[in-house]
């Protein structure tokens, strides 16, 4: 029985019950998130992080949440009312309707009705996430224009221009997934990958068997959702806070919680497409450890991995500058899925014929040996490319790196002024730094412990 | 819509059924989506700003989308939704913003007989629809994709070998179009980087900087002021004006508001009180 078919005789109650649950889930692990997404940044950064609210500070956010739905929510003179109003909420449902046709787990028993943990499956389940990013976008865009004022509309065109272009890598890493899948249903995708490869010491995860296509995911990923390094629309040293610049109380806040509700999204769907979904590798599909709610386990798990992905990844690294950002996209990210689609669809159209006795092996791979030499000749035959010399570039020796020339003349020092032997520094006031700085290095050591 | 989600979910029923008949849940759908289809296209003619006008049209491609997702083409609806409403839109919000929110509609004509021509397209196109609409509602028997959607692959695998072998004539001419579109725009947004209105690099930039009169930053804005907005402009240790931190952009707090700042600054004007903050016990 499918998951379409499982689903299809639900009864309202129970959709109204997981349209509860999922958004439950949704706003928890926001709230989580932005708290695990501190302490995280904390550790790394040796400094403890929120700690005050709750047990070990794990109430911060929600307390922050709270603060911010009371504080007083200003509108600027130049803001287009309705505009202004409705952006916050634009970017905030397709974020939660784009998890509706995530597979959370298998086949369960709710109330004594047998349904499975999706809320629906539908013949285009991917593009529904698809869709619902690019209606996402209008938040974004519209909250910049409607403002009224120059810092979040930079931040919005920024942010729509990067949307779109990270989009279509995207898209395209995901086709391959559903070319070997043969499906654009979420549920499909999971039970596709159910089995193992190379004499089952791996799981067939689409991570695994089309591994260009998890990359380039992952990179568009944290582009789709305007995650640092790629977190251009709302930079702070340039753009004070982008487009949300002008917003406050609670609409500011809804543009939060979308953002993390996004993030729990993309992270969801990388799951369900490249890592097997809810399901346990190894064990078999009729396993107890993958019937009923153990699947919500381990599709949690996998996809709190993701999450700490954003997490590590906003720790470590820079923020890209705007033009870097969007050669990485267009120039590295685009052809490469691209190449790399028309490379799975070959694969497999040759394997299909080569299983229907239709081309020999050796056949095959004297094909792929001419078309390699002529590519390999064409490549040789092209000349170098020549170098651009600068006719005012200052002459620099060694290996790029600006080392003075051999022949140069060290001009002669001035004579030296005599120092009162009493001035120097004496050998007791040069150890006494380094001891300092011990104790101080101990301190903060202990501090972090 | 999470609940009408799960309605397009549900397969196709296999009993054949009328082909005259609507659902209860079809004919809900269209008598919510129609109006607001019909709202956006309307809001569209009649607002006035640009961006409301581009908006309400979104309205009525989202319709649309949901309308075809209910008749049984959940593809072609998200597809709807995904080029229309996700890229083209906004493509044109894009623009618009650019633009400027408060440009006005220019009443020039720009080509020769364009509103002669836009008047005989207009009501010939209207002649079609009406034609087309009226042969639909009399002579065409209404199927339905239920049936279609069983057999092959279902809807998806169908769009797709229809593309790929009936129709791909006219589908690669449409990708012809598209990419002499792209080559278009790319000449026309070309820069040269040689010559002599070639863009400027970073380093000639910074070369030019250094070489010029100022090398540091320009003042920022509320500099020396007792406001940090902006709108507030610079104030040199004179008191004046610093001209070089008015924004072109931003329109300016009037001087007048600033005297008193300038007085204070120039050390003119009310001298701070030191034992004010003690009240009258000092």
């Amino acid at each position: 029985m499918s998951t379409a078919q499982l689903l299809a005789d639900d009864p309202v109650w129970l959709i109204l019950v997981k349209v509860v649950g999922i958004f439950a889930f949704l706003v928890v692990m926001t709230l989580f998130m932005i708290n695990w997404e501190r302490k995280v940044v904390a550790r790394m950064q040796q400094r403890p992080g929120p700690n005050r609210v709750g047990p070990n500070g794990w109430l911060q956010s929600l307390a922050d949440g709270l603060k911010l739905a009371f504080k007083e929510d200003i509108r600027p003179v130049l803001a287009d009312k309705w505009v202004f109003f409705l952006a916050p909420v634009i970017s905030c449902i397709p974020a939660f309707v784009a998890f509706s046709v995530i597979p959370l787990g298998g086949k369960v028993t709710i109330f004594g009705q047998e349904t499975a943990l999706q809320l629906v499956d539908l013949p285009v389940g991917v593009l529904v996430v698809l869709a619902c990013s690019s209606l996402g976008v209008y938040g974004i865009v519209l909250s910049g224009w409607a403002s009224g004022s120059p810092y979040p509309l930079l931040g919005a065109l920024r942010s729509a221009a990067q949307v779109i272009s990270y989009e279509i890598a995207m898209g395209l890493s995901i086709v391959a997934v559903v070319m070997s899948s043969h499906s654009l249903s979420t549920a499909d995708i999971v039970s596709t990958q159910s089995g193992t490869i190379a004499w089952g010491a791996l799981p067939a995860w689409n991570a695994i068997l089309l591994p260009v296509s998890f990359v380039i995911y992952v990179i568009s990923m944290v582009g789709e959702t305007n995650r640092a390094p790629f977190d251009l629309p709302e930079a702070e040293s340039e753009l004070v806070g982008g487009f949300h610049t002008e917003y406050s109380s609670l609409k500011f806040a809804l543009f939060f919680l979308a953002e993390y509700v996004n993030m729990v999204t993309v992270s969801a769907l990388a799951t369900t497409l490249f890592l097997g979904g809810w399901q346990l590798p190894f064990v078999g599909v009729d396993h107890f450890l993958n019937s009923g709610w153990w699947g919500l386990l381990w599709f949690v798990v996998k996809t709190l991995g993701f999450l700490f992905l954003f997490i590590w990844l906003r720790g470590t690294l820079p923020r890209l500058r705007y033009d870097q950002f969007m050669r990485l996209g267009w120039k590295f990210l685009v052809p490469l899925a691209l190449f790399w689609f028309v490379a799975v669809a070959f694969t497999r159209y040759f394997n299909q014929e080569r299983q229907a006795d239709n081309v020999s092996t050796s056949l095959l791979l004297t094909v792929f040996g001419a078309v390699l030499a002529v590519v390999l000749l064409i490549a040789f035959l092209l000349p170098d490319k020549r170098e651009h010399k600068d006719p005012n570039a200052v002459p620099i020796t060694g290996g790029g790196y600006p080392v003075p020339p051999l022949d140069l003349q060290v001009p002669k020092s001035p004579p030296r002024r005599q120092v009162p032997v009493a001035q120097l520094p004496t050998a007791e006031d040069r150890t006494a730094e380094p001891a300092a700085v011990t104790a101080s290095a101990k301190e903060a050591g202990d501090g972090n412990a | 819509m999470s609940a009408f989600l799960t309605f397009l979910a549900q397969p196709p029923e296999p009993v054949q059924r009328a082909v005259d008949t609507v659902t209860t849940g079809e004919a809900v759908a269209f008598w919510v989506l129609g109006p607001l289809a019909l709202a956006g296209a309307l809001g569209m003619l009649f607002a006035r700003n640009a961006v409301h006008s581009a908006l309400w049209l979104v309205l009525t491609m989202l319709s649309l989308g949901v309308l075809y997702m209910v008749q049984q083409a959940p593809f072609l609806g998200f597809v709807q939704i995904i080029v229309y409403t996700g890229a083209i839109m906004m493509l044109f919000l894009f623009v618009l913003m650019l633009v400027g929110r408060d440009s006005s509609d220019s009443v020039v004509e720009v080509l020769r007989g364009q509103r002669l021509a836009a008047i005989v397209l207009g009501v010939g196109f209207a002649g079609l629809v009406v034609g087309s609409l009226a042969r639909a509602l009399t002579d065409v028997q209404p199927v339905g994709l239920a049936q279609q959607n069983t057999q092959g692959g279902g809807n998806v695998a169908n769009i797709g070998e229809a593309l790929f072998t009936d129709y791909l004539f006219p589908f690669e001419l449409t990708s012809a179009l598209l990419i002499t579109a792209a080559v278009g725009a790319m000449v026309l947004a070309f820069t040269s980087r040689v010559g002599k209105d070639a863009k400027k690099t970073q380093k000639e930039l910074v070369e030019e900087r250094f070489r010029g009169d100022r090398v540091g930053s320009l003042p920022g804005p509320g500099v020396f002021a007792t406001a940090n907005s902006v709108a507030t402009p610079a104030l040199l240790p004179d008191g004046s004006v610093a001209a070089e931190s008015l924004s072109e952009l931003i329109e300016t707090t009037a001087k007048e508001t600033l005297e008193d700042d300038v007085a204070e600054v120039s050390g003119t004007g009310h001298q701070a009180d030191a034992h004010a903050l003690k009240g009258e016990q000092s």
